[in-house]
């Protein structure tokens, strides 16, 4: 569900991250989608701590088909110590995968912003993965309403 | 003359008595309210400091005076159950030491309604508002500050027909400093715009930014010297306009209540001198009380939004918060003590507006006749009578919407009907006549159209608890102002302490007493759909057309809604 870009494509991203979204259209409507695998695929089954990332996301989406998303995660972002990888994925989307940032040294600054799709209310985790194997994340829930009431 | 004192001990007994002599004329009314208190007195103030506020918010383009019944339900939840502003009627008259049947009694609870009215008369009208602002700025020359929280250009017919411009002349004669706005935004963005250059005076919204790029729509704040010290007047719209109103309105613009943002205006603005710091603010009184208390540096915070009207401001931290009711009722008085960059002392008053108390101010009277001369006629026609109040306010129910419910039921041939949760609406008391435009002032909007659509059980049970953790999410930040949708033909329990998706049950078909089915569909009528292409009649003209066939009405304000958890 990644792909990777070249350097410069990278650069012009800005921060210097490689970005791909890979965004489910319409699956079979299950109440639990697969984001749960998903994240035992980037972690190996290990349990990431909470801490040193940072998820900026709206409260209450103002448009579930266009949702403003941001990270950030705390590093030097040296050879010695790193983000390679964040993993973000919606628990409540029909497919649970949103996208996949690598980083390296060169990156700079381990953060990203892009755009988000969510069907509904729910809740969206990011995992960032340092080259030494060490896991940390955040949680966000955004509220879908369906709107119209308020006055 | 009478003091202030006699003022406030003039007994509910004696508005009572008076009321039983018949709903009386607006000469009668007016001789009655000026016999018991006098326009020096509602104006009474001993003023202090350097710096007055003078705040009006939510008219909801009533140019005209009206009728207003507070709500006898307002719950809170959270860290706001059962304090101010979710304390109504006799409680709140009890918080506040106000004596039962005194102006202000009146003007803020629900209790002896009818009577105090027949008695006190309407209230607002925006030449009677007009006066009292010349009178503070008479007395306290070069130190008034006069600021408009917004909802100011709509709901009215006269506002729809001439897109607010009736509203912005009449406004313009008030001279205001500053404004923000909420139901502005459903003018859409080039009529928004269009008014904005020519306003002659700033519109401020710190939190309103292009999509794409984030960049500023509007100016976020503005300095004004007053009484030697420089006042920030920041601008907050409602964080929450692209979701509570229809967001193709205003497709390039985005909200949010951007902490983040505020707090860097605020510490911007104080770096530049402010002395004074004011956020002139549409998020709802529960929003700002929470923001007041993680946003530092602001002084004073002029709300709005949930119409809600204080006799005394609330403290959260160093920051007082302003509540100045809605639709012209209040003209709120704050003057300041500020020395050094610091309130040092502050005196307030909630200024009543009673029409036939306040001498309306000729010019502003005049550009309203003006604008209202080609309609007049019409708006007067009578199209129906009511034998009961017809009120808006409260959480689940209003007699008001009970009668569009009604319209919509039988002039949709709907089996439910859903009325949109709105706080604007001036009330009518028993046995008056309804008028075309008594039905444009509960209506009046830019997507009126009533649709008619199938709805499944399960549908409808998800649109309730939408709505519902709109309105009682504990977190005041996931909240958008507004009451609960209302509902015809329908009855439905709900738990407001418990989580989305938990708080309805019980939802039951009137008409057959059956529970709904999840999968089956039910015909549904409803109006203020915020999607983009909404077909159906006006929903002023399914009223029209229901008080044709039924010209009395008589709705009891019996709800159909079973309140747990509150």
């Amino acid at each position: 569900m990644t792909t990777t870009v070249s350097r410069r494509e990278a650069f012009a991203l800005g921060a210097g991250v490689v970005a791909v979204l890979a965004l489910g259209g319409a699956d079979k409507a299950f109440a639990k989608n697969d984001s749960d695998d998903l994240i035992k695929a980037f972690t190996g089954g290990k349990a990431p701590v909470k801490g040193k990332v940072k998820l900026d996301l709206p409260d209450i989406a103002e448009n579930g088909n266009t949702v403003p998303l941001a990270f950030t995660v705390e590093s030097p972002m040296t050879e010695a110590s790193h983000v390679t990888d964040v993993l973000i994925v919606a628990e409540g989307n029909p497919r649970g995968g949103l996208a996949t940032f690598h980083f390296s040294p060169r990156s700079g600054v381990a953060e990203a912003a892009t755009r988000i799709r969510l069907a509904e209310t729910q809740n969206v985790i990011a995992i960032a993965k340092m080259n030494d194997g060490t896991l940390f994340m955040d949680t966000r829930q955004v509220k879908v309403t369906i709107g119209g009431c308020g006055g | 003359m009478t003091t202030r004192r006699d003022l406030l001990q003039f007994s509910a007994a004696a508005a009572a008595a008076f009321a039983a002599t018949g709903l009386g004329t607006g000469g009668l009314t007016r001789a009655f309210a000026q016999q018991r208190v006098g326009e020096a007195d509602l104006l009474a103030f001993e003023p202090l400091g350097n710096v007055t506020l003078v705040h009006v918010t939510d008219i909801h383009a009533q140019l005209m005076p009206v009728y207003f019944r507070e709500p006898t339900f307002n719950l809170g939840v959270g860290d706001a159950k059962g304090v101010p502003p979710h304390v109504t009627g006799k409680a709140l008259l009890e918080t506040y030491k106000i004596p039962p049947g005194s102006p202000l009694a009146y003007a803020l609870a629900d209790i002896d309604f009818e009577a105090l009215a027949k008695s006190y008369g309407r209230v607002g009208g925006l030449d009677r508002v007009a006066t009292v602002i010349e009178s503070i700025r008479a007395a306290r020359g070069d130190r008034v500050v006069l600021l408009d929280g917004g909802d100011t250009w709509q709901n009215s017919y006269t506002s729809l027909a001439t897109k607010g411009q009736d509203m912005v002349d009449c406004m313009a004669l008030l001279k205001p400093d500053a404004m923000t706005a909420h139901w502005e935004f459903t003018l859409g963005e080039e009529r928004v715009k269009e008014i904005v250059e020519k306003l002659g005076f700033p519109f401020l919204c710190q939190n309103v930014r292009e999509s794409e790029f984030q960049d500023e729509v509007f100016k976020p704040s503005t300095m004004i010297e007053r009484g030697g010290v420089k006042i920030a007047v920041i601008g907050q719209a409602l964080p929450y306009t692209p979701i509570a109103n229809p967001r193709w309105m205003i497709p390039n613009w985005t909200f949010g209540i951007r902490e983040k943002e505020l707090q860097a205006e605020v510490d911007k603005v104080r770096a530049a001198g402010a002395g004074l710091v004011v956020l002139l603010s549409h998020n709802g009184f529960d929003v700002d009380r929470k923001l007041a208390s993680r946003v530092t540096g602001i002084d004073v915070i002029l709300t709005a939004h949930t119409h809600d009207a204080l006799p005394a401001p609330v403290k959260v931290g160093k920051t007082l918060l302003i509540a100045s009711g809605s639709h012209g009722k209040f003209v709120s008085r704050l003057d300041l003590d500020v020395r050094d960059g610091t309130v040092r002392d502050f005196r307030y008053r909630l200024i009543p507006v009673l029409s036939d108390v306040i001498k309306p101010n000729a010019a502003v009277a005049a550009t309203i006749a003006k604008h209202r001369a080609p309609h007049e006629k019409m708006l007067g026609e009578v199209v129906g009578k009511t034998d009961t109040t017809l009120y808006r306010r409260g959480n689940f129910n209003g007699t008001l919407d009970d009668v569009i419910c009604d319209a919509l039921l039988a002039e949709r041939d709907a089996e439910i009907a859903l009325s949109p949760g709105f706080r604007w609406g001036p009330s009518l008391l028993p046995g008056q006549s309804i008028t075309r435009e008594d039905v444009y002032n509960a209506t009046a909007m830019t997507y009126p159209a009533a649709y008619r659509m199938a709805m499944t059980g399960t549908r409808l049970k998800e649109i309730l608890e939408d709505v519902a953790d709109n309105i009682f999410n504990p977190d005041p930040y996931l909240q958008q102002g507004g009451d609960m949708v209302r509902v015809g033909g329908l009855s439905y329990t709900i738990d407001i302490g418990k989580p989305i998706g938990s708080r309805i049950g019980d939802l039951t078909l009137a008409r057959t007493g059956a529970s709904l089915a999840p999968d089956k569909d039910y015909t549904v009528a409803g109006w203020a759909s915020v999607n983009e292409g909404t077909e159906g009649p006006a929903i002023w003209d399914v009223v029209f057309d229901h008080l044709k066939k039924k010209p009395t009405v008589a709705p009891t304000g019996a709800s159909t809604v079973k309140i747990l958890g509150a």
